[in-house]
């Protein structure tokens, strides 16, 4: 263990030549915090998930959250989807106080979640799950219709928008892995959203359609919009994220920079062979 | 690779021939019409008047409780309660009438009864978690014992002052000699495609039946539409009762008496699936029209109608099993 932390301290070393570069290339795509956690907190009677957690989100930005299971990612990302409210501490979006008692207020805020689960019908079509609870109509007063065509129609701009082959009128049931993401995401884009929250988007599927996930946060960032990224899976996060958040029992033990990072320090960091950087 | 966005969005993965020939709908329709042509030449008796008129009728009380079971199986959810709460009305109906009250407090209160049974199944299921099965085999035991309360489990043949209305608005026929229980089951079956291909409710139905995780999550009132969902089984249930006892002139506490298999099996070949997500309103239709239509042929035929359970029984079965054979197909 002690090996790993020294290795990865060394390769932090290395790395740190390009931190400045890093730093600019940050800049350049607007360092504006979107969500800001001022320590924030959450317990379950005597269990404490959250622990004094303080962090910014900044638009543009992909950020991965990682840590093992129960260190506390989920409740931290549920209490920004408006699942639970925390015990302690503040929300802060666009610097104005953020109270969320209901999901769906999360989302009117701009605030979009892509389950693990990607809550989709196998039954409906890929326009209709993109649409589902927030379907289009047509007509006047209360004589309302689906309006199939609108639907059909920027469902498949969206698809265009994210680089992705799935077409609106096909099933759920009959796609890949890599397509009911695609499905899923286009979720977050039907509305202004600021702020994509995923959970572990590439768990379930196959490499060939990680990296085609992977292109779709991509998209997503360069419309900017923040990305926060749960995975588990070490090679996504550097690949995709800018910034890396570790959490360990509860505690952020890492907020930094995927460039002034290695794999090998967040595995340490994960496990506990790093106490905190 | 010149697909444009138009084309894309206008891709479809099947033609209509293709999604018609794949939809075990269009099968029961062809099993139905085979059916009636096979009876034409066999039998003397099939295609007269009088019997053709006699199926459509009898075909109509059951395709119309389908209609609303439709709704409930597509959520994947099950009314058990059906039978009993259509007598329940039909009774309700007959001893408002027959205590001296119009028909048109008679027909409020019949619909009042079948909602508030609704809504009862309704919210045990959606808010308090009960099971379907559970629910509504309970209302079928209590509902058809309120009916027996209700008449003091006597035979109700004397309607009150608009006891002739009532027998017009059931037995006349007052479009092209179309028996009226036929012109409410096609008016009916219009507005449940309806409903369900062309509004949000309609497709918050299906969503649920497909992923109720995926719904709630979404934001889907599926509580709320569940409820609703229950009240409109128990509404057809209603109405068929209403238009069963303007037909029949007299209500037994035995009316719909194990009609609610009936009524599933006329749903289950039509191409609705217990799991949920599938469900059509003219499969229900049409399923309704096949089970009547073995029934009658049964009879016809002079085969002892102790097999009618087995023939509509292996429909059932055939049913399913087409939908088998697709998915293996597909899964291959």
């Amino acid at each position: 263990m002690g090996e790993i932390a020294a290795s990865g301290r060394n390769w932090g070393e290395r790395k740190a030549a390009a931190e400045p570069l890093a730093q600019k290339h940050g800049e350049a795509r607007r360092l504006v915090a979107v969500l800001e956690l001022t320590n924030i907190s959450k317990h379950f009677g005597a269990i404490q998930a959250v622990n004094d957690v303080s962090l910014s989100i900044e638009a543009g930005q992909v950020v991965g959250l990682m840590g093992d299971n129960g260190a506390g990612k989920s409740t931290l990302v549920k209490m920004i989807a408006g699942n639970f409210p925390p015990s302690h501490g503040t929300m802060q979006m666009d610097s104005k106080e953020l109270i969320l008692h209901k999901p769906v207020e999360a989302r009117q805020h701009g605030i979009e979640i892509v389950h693990q689960d990607l809550a989709l019908c196998n039954n409906l079509t890929a326009a209709a799950n993109v649409y589902l609870g927030r379907e289009l109509r047509r007509g006047v007063g209360p004589f309302r219709i689906l309006d199939y065509a609108a639907m059909y129609k920027r469902a498949g701009q969206i698809f265009a928008e994210l680089k992705s082959e799935t077409r609106p009128r096909d099933l759920v049931k009959q796609m890949s892995g890599g397509q009911r993401q695609a499905v899923a995401i286009a979720r977050t884009m039907l509305s202004q959203a600021k702020i994509v929250l995923m959970d572990e988007p590439t768990a379930a599927i196959s490499v060939r359609q990680v990296a085609e996930v992977l292109n779709l946060i991509r998209h997503l960032r360069d419309q900017g919009i923040a990305v926060v990224l749960i995975s588990h899976r070490m090679p996504d996060v550097f690949d995709v994220a800018d910034r890396v958040i570790v959490m360990r029992r509860g505690r952020k033990v890492a907020d930094k920079t995927i460039a002034s990072s290695s794999p090998e320090e967040v595995t340490g960091l994960i496990t506990g062979a790093i106490e905190q950087v | 690779m010149a697909v444009t966005l138009d084309q894309t969005i206008a891709h479809k993965q099947h033609t209509l021939l293709s999604k018609v020939f794949a939809s075990q709908t269009f099968w029961v329709v062809i099993a139905v019409i085979l059916a009636c042509l096979f009876l034409s030449v066999a039998t003397d008796s099939f295609a007269t008047t009088k019997n053709l008129y006699n199926i459509t009728r009898n075909v109509t009380f059951v395709a119309i409780v389908a209609l609303g079971m439709t709704f409930v199986i597509i959520t994947g959810g099950i009314d058990l309660s059906v039978g009993s709460v259509l007598c329940l009305c039909s009774m309700v109906l007959a001893v408002t009438m027959h205590a001296g009250y119009g028909i048109e407090i008679g027909i409020g209160a019949a619909i009042a009864t079948a909602l508030i049974i609704g809504a009862f199944n309704g919210v045990l299921i959606a808010y308090l978690g009960f099971p379907p099965f559970v629910v509504t085999l309970g209302m079928l035991s209590i509902a058809r014992s309120l009916a027996m309360v209700a008449s003091n489990n006597t035979v109700v043949f004397q309607f009150g002052p608009d006891h002739d209305k009532l027998l017009a608005l059931g037995g006349g026929a007052w479009v092209f000699g179309i028996a009226n229980p036929v012109l409410y089951m096609i008016v009916l079956a219009l507005i449940t495609g309806f409903v369900l291909r062309w509004t949000k409710f309609g497709r918050h139905i299906f969503a649920i039946g497909g992923n109720e995780h995926a719904a709630t999550l979404t934001g889907v009132p599926v509580r709320q539409i569940k409820v609703v969902v229950y009240m409109i089984s128990a509404l057809a249930a209603g109405l068929a009762g209403i238009i069963q006892t303007g037909w029949l002139g007299a209500v037994t506490t035995n009316l719909g008496n194990g009609m609610e298999l009936q009524v599933i099996a006329a749903t289950v070949i039509g191409g609705a699936n217990l799991a949920g997500g599938m469900g059509t309103a003219f499969g229900a239709v049409v399923g309704a029209a096949l089970i009547e239509v073995i029934r009658n042929s049964l009879g016809l035929l002079g085969i002892n109608a102790f097999w009618q359970g087995v023939f509509i029984g292996g429909a059932i079965l055939l049913a399913v099993l087409f939908d088998r054979i697709r998915n293996f197909r597909r899964n291959d």
